[in-house]
């Protein structure tokens, strides 16, 4: 059987630095992933890159795959290289809009740190003295809250958004779609200040519904959607005096 | 924050003068496209304008919309595509705004004035 | 550099964004021209026939495109934003886009 190889791009080095090209044996069931490890396995020790669960349930292996933001654990090589006579070509760079620590891995902190001033924290408004909060799971708003509470925050949305690309300090799809959810969650008792965290443009105002984060979410989330309920609310709110 | 709430506001200002706009739209289309057919003069839209007040109120309603609308959205452009930072893009909002109040109101009473 | 970009939304947005800024620079152009029948009611019928060449009714007409463009984008963002989320979305897109070639159609039949 002959051995059909792949050829890799991988950037090295941090926001400065180049790509670097390696030869890898093609697999069936290959994924970006298993391209990634066999690279840092046998040809470069020195490759530096995140991954944890291997199995699509984690997020940690997030990288832009050919221009896309994507779970390489998730990603088949046979779709997005697919064989052609010279056995087709993978571009694999960091995640975008999010500083390179090095090679592949990116600094995920500005992330979280927008995702608590967006206010993604829960405040609570009982005690354990308290009786259960009834929440019917058909309420509107429960499934609204419902709809995007999968969020494991891999960052992909946020590397795909162009708006965080051209405004620095916009919170970004994860961050404001969690805010949604807990403006949704009868007990939360903080959103007065979650609506003025959100409002401005510096927030959901700045949305342009480009929609980039709700094409390549791998839990199929839609910020987007999220992001215009907060529109709706950040706008009652200021009509009303709140914000 | 008193700038969120601002900001929150001229978002909403730029979607109802957007959906106002939306309509004097349709009317201006609908009328420039019944007007051209076999070619139109200067006396022709006076003629149609001139001393109107029901057009008068129409222009007059469809360009205060767009001095509205228009510096929004060329706002955002700005921020995101040049480094223009917030208090500079406001100021060359105000001034856009101003420029399109004076000419579209210079051009919408002047032609009024002519059929009065 | 398409990339993460190429998907109907993406293109909506920018169609929306280009026609918004070229109709906002025409604006001044366009009010020029109206002011010029006050005072200047000559050169105002001068430019209007010379409007009537086949060349200026295309760029009309791309105009009237670009108006209609921006108008059906607009309506579909606040659709997005201020009505009940649809999926179907890329159909919107598609339907904006055909009305807006629409109206530019209609408006060069009737021009010429």
């Amino acid at each position: 059987m002959s051995e059909q190889t792949i050829t890799v791009d991988i950037w090295r080095g941090k926001e400065e630095g180049g790509f670097q090209t390696f030869q890898v044996p093609r697999l069936a069931s290959q994924t970006v992933l298993d391209i990634v490890t066999y690279v840092q396995r046998n040809l470069d020790p020195g490759l530096s890159y995140r991954f944890a669960c291997r199995v699509g349930v984690c997020g940690s292996c997030a990288m832009t795959v050919n221009g896309k933001p994507r779970w390489t654990c998730r990603t088949h090589v046979d779709k997005v290289a697919p064989e052609t006579g010279s056995g087709g070509k993978l571009t694999i760079q960091p995640l975008k809009n999010l500083p390179v620590i090095r090679d592949l891995a990116v600094d995920m902190t500005e992330f979280f740190e927008k995702w608590t001033r967006a206010g993604g924290q829960f405040v609570p408004t009982k005690t354990r003295n308290d009786d259960f909060a009834e929440v019917s799971p058909n309420d509107p708003a429960r499934k609204q809250a419902s709809a995007g509470i999968e969020c494991i925050n891999c960052g992909v949305c946020y590397s795909a958004c162009d708006t965080v690309a051209w405004l620095g300090d916009y919170l970004g799809p994860a961050a404001l779609n969690r805010a949604w959810t807990l403006v949704n969650d009868a007990r939360d008792g903080g959103q007065k200040a979650r609506l003025q965290a959100v409002g401005g443009s510096s927030g959901c105002q700045s949305c342009h519904s480009h929609q980039s984060c709700h094409e390549l979410c791998p839990k199929h989330l839609n910020p987007t959607a999220s992001i215009a309920g907060l529109k709706r609310a950040t706008v009652k709110a200021a009509l009303k005096g709140d914000i | 924050m008193a700038s969120a709430r601002a900001e929150i506001l001229e978002w909403f200002v730029q979607r109802v003068t957007g959906a106002i706009l939306a309509v004097c739209v349709l009317v201006h289309l609908a009328v420039i496209v019944y007007a051209v057919q076999g070619g139109v003069t200067s006396k022709e839209i006076v003629g149609r304008v001139g001393g109107s007040v029901p057009w008068l109120v129409f222009y007059s309603v469809f360009v205060v919309a767009v001095a509205l609308h228009a510096p929004a959205g060329l706002r955002n452009i700005l921020r995101e595509h040049t480094s223009l930072g917030r208090r500079q893009t406001h100021w060359i909002m105000a001034a856009v705004c101003l420029v399109i109040l004076w000419m579209g109101f210079r051009a919408v009473i002047g032609l009024y004035g002519l059929g009065a | 550099m398409m990339g993460h970009r190429n998907h109907a939304n993406y293109w909506a947005f920018l169609v929306h964004r280009v026609s918004g800024l070229l109709l906002l620079l025409f604006l001044p152009a366009h009010f020029f021209v109206l002011g010029l029948a006050v005072e200047r009611a000559a050169d105002m019928d001068a430019f209007l026939s010379w409007t009537e060449m086949p060349l200026v009714k295309l760029a009309e007409t791309g105009l009237v495109i670009l108006l209609a463009a921006h108008m059906t984008g607009g309506l579909r963002l606040l659709a997005i934003e201020f009505l009940a989320w649809r999926d179907w979305q890329k159909t919107v897109v598609a339907i904006t886009g055909g009305m807006s070639v629409a109206a530019g159609l209609l408006f060069l039949l009737n021009a010429v």
